[in-house]
């Protein structure tokens, strides 16, 4: 019972934090109810096979080839082959972040395979998934998890893309995506 | 000082869009500062760092070797060198070997230091910076006027014209979208670069990962997009252990921006495969530039500490008047002048440590735990050294040392201004000497200084004694401030000499970096105020406090005259500033406030050795509330008040505007009484006052706690 509480606090930190930074963070009380939501913002921001309407998807664990298939389906303009032309043409990407950092808000990622750095930087929407067991509370409990030499590109997000380079006034959106939905998925296994 | 620096210094102060972005910003920063540490053992936090940073200092050849091993075992190709041009050089043949035409960077203060873009463009590549900040100086052909922020000397007005004129016409003065024009041009950059330039925020040795901190999201596009990835990361950057960055990554984005973590950190640890599957081409080039020199100075080893968060220039009080055009080379601020003396040489800091008013606020807030005020005063005594000092100051010392002539000379100075003199106050003073009362009155000088007052007061005899430091304002300007501190004393039956032997506390030569003639001033002061048997040495100066408490025993080491260093601290051990003995005194039951005083509001204004130093800014606010006063804070209440001992005389134009912001901070209070601890800021402020025709009362807490006690 102790390590629920802890968790819920851990993942309402979560939630607080990042929603202070301007992500927008949502809940799914399963993997497939998270496909769903994804499926329904990919609609609502009019992802087509048209020019600029594209959405590109890393490869990622909560998807499987049936879900690739299913989904892509579903919306016209979804891609899960990632390329660089692709992810720069497209209106959003989605991917599945490996860890959340309850006190900062933070998403952090095992990003060696490019594919899942060119879908969260370039289009100016991104997706993330994170499993709600992988909210960690800070940096230093992430640090004892996680070895660099393992991973030669480790990845955090914090938020959207933002500066305050012209006059002090933050804009949100300059190199990166304007724009960050969080989907925290509940009862999906994490990996060790 | 050169004619061309000091137009400089009036032509920022002449600019109100500088003035006012910096102002602004500061405000702000002090509160997103509090906000972002809230929580967090700072002290601790900035120990921690320290440690880390100073352990690595120690060996940084043995963590290079480390970082280079650990790196290159992944395949990163490691470039190690003290020369910048070694650097230039390797990044420019790497460019032409891999047919490299278009690079793109993201913000890389060590680029900037060893001039790096210039070289690439001059052999014929396209080198494009990406930070918004860094592009918008680019293409304005300026450099960075801040480590954090490099155009924040810019409006939005002045950006839309460097657009305009350089990249497209027809943009509006519109945040939004002058970032979103930015991403628009920039994008395309992006996906066409052959080669990625950054820097680097940390470098850690146990595990070749270096890691980059930013808000954009230029530095992951940088580090991805292009099939090449150069890091250029000073040796300062290395720490040993993958944990150790913690520490950094927790103190660095509130330091910088206030917030709890950047948009993005990147930490990378090797080369990452293309999109086209072929492995990444990763050079990391470590640099020393005089790093390692440093580290083996005794004293400017603890500058290798910083992490560039640039929080010494957001507290700075002349950094947000004049800017980091002014105040700077390529690195700006209290920082920015030490490492200038170093990467590029002692004598171009010359000018810009001039700047520094010693009013310590950097060295509260810096993460790095760096003294940067200390060191400041380190390069002015070198430079002292190395130049020699002005004649005209040789000649200020003889006199100022000289007690009795010094007076005798103010005095004379005091009595040929009469026509000026006005109700205790000089308003104009002609000629050279005018800059002195521009803005703010002077005290007229006391006909009869302290030291001969004292002789007239009827003291009880008393069980205990003490000697009264005077210092040269409360001697010869306010000897009313020690007439109080003689009435309090008393009452607590304590007797009150004044050693005739004392003389400058050696604050003027300290602050010109004239340490032979400071050391001197604290063996005369020494020798003198132990003379006779007393239990307290008291003093009503924080600045001189802090002379016999800490700086006589430091002048007398940094010359090697170490056999006056015993004598040194036993003066340290028995001086008190005149606040803190009071309050044992009151807590001791020998001083006791009267009953029924009518409740007067006041303001506190903290004077900077007097906080920063002695760190005694609560006990006076304490024994005023307990007197049955009122506490109205005023914003910004431990901002200098430009005084800075004679930094007033050097740099009037920089004082001036320091002190009408502090002025209108204690009138928007709307109390009628100002206290401080300093004679010094008595002068500053009340001249300042009454030059505003203000009916506000400046004193000395010593002055209203002789009205208080029984």
């Amino acid at each position: 019972m102790g390590a629920v509480l802890e968790s819920t606090a851990m993942i309402d930190s979560f939630i607080t934090r990042a929603t202070a930074v301007s992500a927008q963070v949502e809940r799914a009380a399963n993997r497939e109810l998270a496909l769903e939501m994804v499926l329904r913002i990919l609609q609502n921001e009019g992802v087509d096979d048209k020019p600029h309407c594209g959405a590109t998807w890393a490869a990622c664990e909560m998807v499987g080839p049936a879900d690739q298939a299913k989904l892509q389906g579903s919306v016209r303009g979804l891609s899960f082959n990632v390329t660089r032309e692709l992810a720069a043409d497209a209106k959003v990407g989605i991917s599945q972040m490996d860890y959340a950092l309850a006190n900062t808000g933070t998403l952090v990622q095992a990003a060696d395979e490019i594919d899942k750095r060119l879908v969260s930087t370039l289009p100016p929407l991104h997706i993330a998934l994170v499993s709600t067991a992988a909210v960690l509370p800070d940096l230093p409990a992430f640090i004892q998890r996680v070895d660099p030499r393992k991973s030669a590109y480790l990845a955090f997000i914090t938020g959207p893309s933002r500066t305050a380079d012209i006059e002090r006034v933050l804009t949100i959106g300059v190199h990166g995506p304007a724009r960050l939905i969080i989907i925290l998925v509940d009862d999906v296994e994490v990996a060790a | 000082m050169k004619a061309e620096f000091k137009q400089s210094i009036l032509d920022a102060l002449a600019n109100p869009n500088l003035t006012g972005a910096l102002g602004n910003f500061s405000v702000a920063y002090r509160a997103g500062r509090a906000k972002a540490y809230e929580g967090i053992d700072f002290e601790a936090l900035r120990d921690e760092i320290a440690t880390v940073k100073s352990s690595a200092a120690s060996h940084f050849d043995e963590l290079a070797e480390q970082f280079t091993r650990a790196a290159e075992a992944r395949g990163t190709k490691v470039f190690r060198t003290s020369d910048p041009a070694a650097v230039r050089d390797y990044v420019l043949a790497l460019a032409k070997e891999r047919g490299v035409k278009r690079i793109v960077k993201s913000k890389s203060m060590a680029t900037e230091e060893i001039h790096l873009n210039k070289h690439l463009q001059d052999a014929g590549m396209e080198v494009q910076e990406t930070d918004l900040g860094e592009w918008i100086i680019q293409l304005a052909g300026q450099t960075p006027s801040h480590m954090v922020m490099p155009a924040i000397h810019m409006t939005k007005e002045e950006v839309t014209t460097v657009f305009n004129t350089k990249v497209e016409d027809g943009q509006k003065p519109d945040i939004p979208k002058l970032v979103k024009f930015a991403r628009g041009k920039l994008r395309p950059m992006f996906l066409a670069a052959d080669m990625g330039i950054s820097g680097a925020n940390i470098a850690v040795a146990e595990t070749g990962s270096i890691v980059i901190v930013t808000n954009e999201g230029n530095a992951r596009l940088v580090s991805t997009l292009p099939k090449i990835h150069v890091a250029i990361v000073g040796l300062e950057k290395l720490i040993e252990e993958f944990k150790d960055i913690v520490p950094i990554l927790t103190a660095l984005p509130r330091s910088a921006t206030a917030q709890l973590l950047t948009s993005y950190v990147s930490i990378i640890s090797g080369p990452v495969p293309n999109t086209d599957g072929s492995p990444k081409e990763l050079h990391i080039v470590l640099m020393d530039n005089r790093r390692n020199e440093m580290a083996h100075d005794p004293r400017f080893k603890q500058a290798l500490q910083c992490i560039r968060c640039a929080s010494c220039l957001n507290v700075c009080p002349v950094f947000r008047l004049v800017g980091g055009h002014v105040f700077g080379k390529v690195y700006t601020g209290g920082i920015g002048t030490i490492l200038t003396a170093w990467f590029n040489a002692l004598k171009e800091s010359d000018e810009i440590q001039s700047l520094c008013i010693q009013c310590g606020n950097c060295k509260d807030v810096c993460p790095g735990k760096i003294d940067i005020p200390d060191l400041i005063l380190e390069l002015r005594r070198r430079l002292a050294v190395e130049q020699g000092l002005p004649v005209i100051q040789k000649a200020i010392f003889s006199v100022v040392n000289n007690r009795r002539l010094f007076h005798t000379m103010m005095r004379a100075a005091s009595i040929g201004q009469i026509p000026f003199a006005k109700d205790g106050f000089i308003r104009h003073l002609p000629m050279f000497l005018s800059n002195m009362t521009e803005g703010r009155s002077l005290p007229a000088i006391a006909a009869v200084p302290f030291r001969d007052r004292i002789k007239e007061i009827k003291q009880p005899k008393c069980a205990e004694k003490a000697a009264f430091y005077g210092g040269c304002l409360i001697d010869f300007a306010y000897p009313e401030m020690g007439e109080a501190v003689v009435k309090v004393l008393n009452k607590a039956g304590i007797e009150v000499i004044f050693p005739e032997g004392q003389t400058c506390c050696g604050a003027p030569a300290r602050y010109s970096g004239a340490y032979e003639v400071a050391a001197q001033n604290g063996s005369d002061n020494i020798k003198a105020l132990l003379a006779e048997d007393v239990k307290y040495v008291v003093s009503a100066c924080p600045t001189c406090t802090v002379a016999l408490k800490h700086d006589f025993a430091a002048h007398l080491e940094a010359v090697g005259r170490t056999d006056e260093l015993p004598a040194a601290k036993e003066l340290a051990a028995k001086t008190w500033d005149f606040s803190t003995l009071a309050s044992m005194l009151l807590e001791q039951g020998r001083l006791k406030l009267k009953k029924g005083i009518e409740p007067t509001q006041f303001s506190y204004h903290d004077s900077c050795h007097f906080k920063r130093t002695l760190h005694a800014d609560q006990t006076p606010r304490n024994i005023m509330k307990q007197a049955g006063h009122e506490l109205v804070e005023m914003d910004e209440c431990d901002m200098c008040c430009g005084m800075g001992g004679s930094y007033t005389i050097k740099m009037p134009e920089i004082s001036a505007p320091i002190l009408q912001r502090k002025l209108q901070n204690i009138e928007k209070t709307g109390v009628p009484l100002l206290l401080t601890d300093c004679p010094g800021c008595t002068m500053q402020i009340g001249g300042g006052l009454d030059k505003r025709g203000s009916k506000i009362k400046v004193e000395h807490t010593a002055q209203r706690l002789a009205e208080c006690i029984e």
